[in-house]
């Protein structure tokens, strides 16, 4: 089986085409000489999905609700508008739900039957989100897997798994890292990562300062 | 259905296994099925809900063994083929042996940025009035359809309760069949690790749905 890695490029010397290369092309040929494609829509499809829209726009939004009280009781409310506010939106995020981790509660995401993602605020989904290993444990398991992730909560930290089996695609809001009073948006932005909005990690903690080292 | 794509609980498939700095594709063939599968669904030939009908509908030892981009394609060859759009043969050749069939519309390039980051959205108005509640328990019913839907084994026939009420959406169950939308409610329903798992699950630990309502009944 090969889950986690897709069929990757293989090196191939002049016209050799691996088989599932060759029926590609031949579908896009095909396709397009029927009139149902324009092959520039593709090239500008995955131009938008690969250089354009990723979790760097979903960590805008998890900056905004740390510094902002106003537009993060948006955010929770209704987030879909709310998002729209930093001109963020479109397919695969028409119904965007926040859920906001706190030390008692920490929310992960998953969708067991697809792959159903919040795609306008953090782009595509990692192979692993739509593999079968995180698919089948993270509603069974989900301090297991969390363990994988090198993620360990208290025991007294709650787990809410939200399995996205319809249009509402669900964003996590995690927890302002400490000493980051002061900080900017972009500098706080900096700090989120795809995983601690997916809910399988947490945000980049600060360098500690040589005084603060432990002895 | 109850087939391969229904996952949540399964065991044997191992330790999740991220990939450090990730690339969106993995391989030139995946941006092109990506991007054929979109656009081609963009022609209302058929919508989302029927492209998940055909990816899950692969046999599950095939859906099993086939990478992501993999069913996307064996899916988008079978709606080709079911809807008359490509033939089997056409597909093979990869050349055009019989006419073209009119589609609803195609994606142009110009505009294409601006309609994705508007958006498709899949609510809908109802003149029904909603049958839960906020904070109704309701039971997930029992129910194992051989066609396509969104209520996961691994809740069916359990207690939850009602922790958002979503709204009027598409019900893909009827849509992914071009039955029509019929817009139902959606509701989320939470229910505790352990009424799911019994005592493998994670005390106080609670798992989501987004259930339409359908699915539901009053517990």
């Amino acid at each position: 089986m090969n889950h986690h890695h897709g069929d990757h490029d293989h090196v191939h010397h002049g016209s050799e085409l691996s088989p599932v290369e060759a029926r590609v092309r031949a579908l896009e040929s095909l396709l397009t000489e029927k009139g149902y494609l324009d092959p520039a829509a593709l090239d500008a499809l995955v131009e938008l999905y690969e250089t354009k829209v990723g979790p760097h726009l979903g960590a805008r939004v998890v900056a905004r609700a740390w510094v902002d009280p106003a537009f993060r009781t948006r955010l929770l409310t209704e987030a879909t508008p709310a998002i729209a506010e930093l001109g963020i939106g479109g397919r695969g995020g028409e119904h965007i739900v926040v859920v906001e981790n706190t030390p008692e509660m920490h929310n992960l995401v998953v969708c067991t039957l697809c792959s159903c993602y919040p795609w306008p605020v953090l782009g595509l989904p990692p192979v692993w989100y739509k593999a079968p290993p995180y698919r089948a444990r993270a509603v069974i398991d989900p301090r297991g897997v969390l363990a994988e992730f090198g993620v360990t909560l208290p025991e007294t930290t709650r787990i809410t798994v939200w399995d996205s089996t319809a249009e509402t695609r669900y964003m996590v809001l995690p927890l302002r890292p400490a000493g980051t009073d002061g900080f900017s948006e972009d500098a706080l932005a900096a700090l989120v990562t795809r995983d601690s909005m997916i809910g399988t990690g947490l945000p980049k903690a600060l360098p500690v300062e040589p005084a603060e080292m432990p002895v | 259905m109850n087939g391969a794509q229904d996952l949540g609980g399964a065991h044997g498939f191992g330790p999740v296994v991220p990939e450090p700095n990730e690339p969106v594709f993995h391989a030139a063939w995946e941006r092109r099925v990506f991007a054929m599968a979109l656009a081609m669904g963009y022609t209302g030939a058929w919508n989302l809900d029927g492209s998940r009908a055909a990816r899950e509908s692969l046999p599950p030892a095939e859906y099993l063994a086939s990478s992501y981009y993999a069913i996307w394609l064996k899916a988008l060859e079978k709606q080709l083929a079911a809807t008359g759009l490509a033939t089997p043969a056409e597909m093979e050749a990869g050349r055009a042996m019989e006419p073209a069939k009119p589609v609803a519309r195609t994606l142009a390039r110009d505009g294409l940025e601006q309609r994705f980051r508007a958006g498709f959205p899949s609510s809908r108005a109802t003149d029904a009035p909603a049958r839960f509640a906020l904070g109704d328990e309701v039971l997930a019913r029992n129910i194992h359809p051989t066609t396509h839907t969104r209520l996961p084994r691994y809740v069916r026939g359990k207690r939850g309760r009602i922790v958002r009420v979503d709204g009027a959406f598409v019900f893909p169950d009827t849509n992914a069949y071009q039955g029509g939308e019929n817009p139902v409610w959606l509701y989320t329903v939470a229910f505790t690790a352990q009424d799911l798992w019994g005592e493998s699950g994670d005390p106080g630990g609670t798992v989501t749905v987004a259930a339409f309502e359908p699915y539901l009944e009053p517990a």
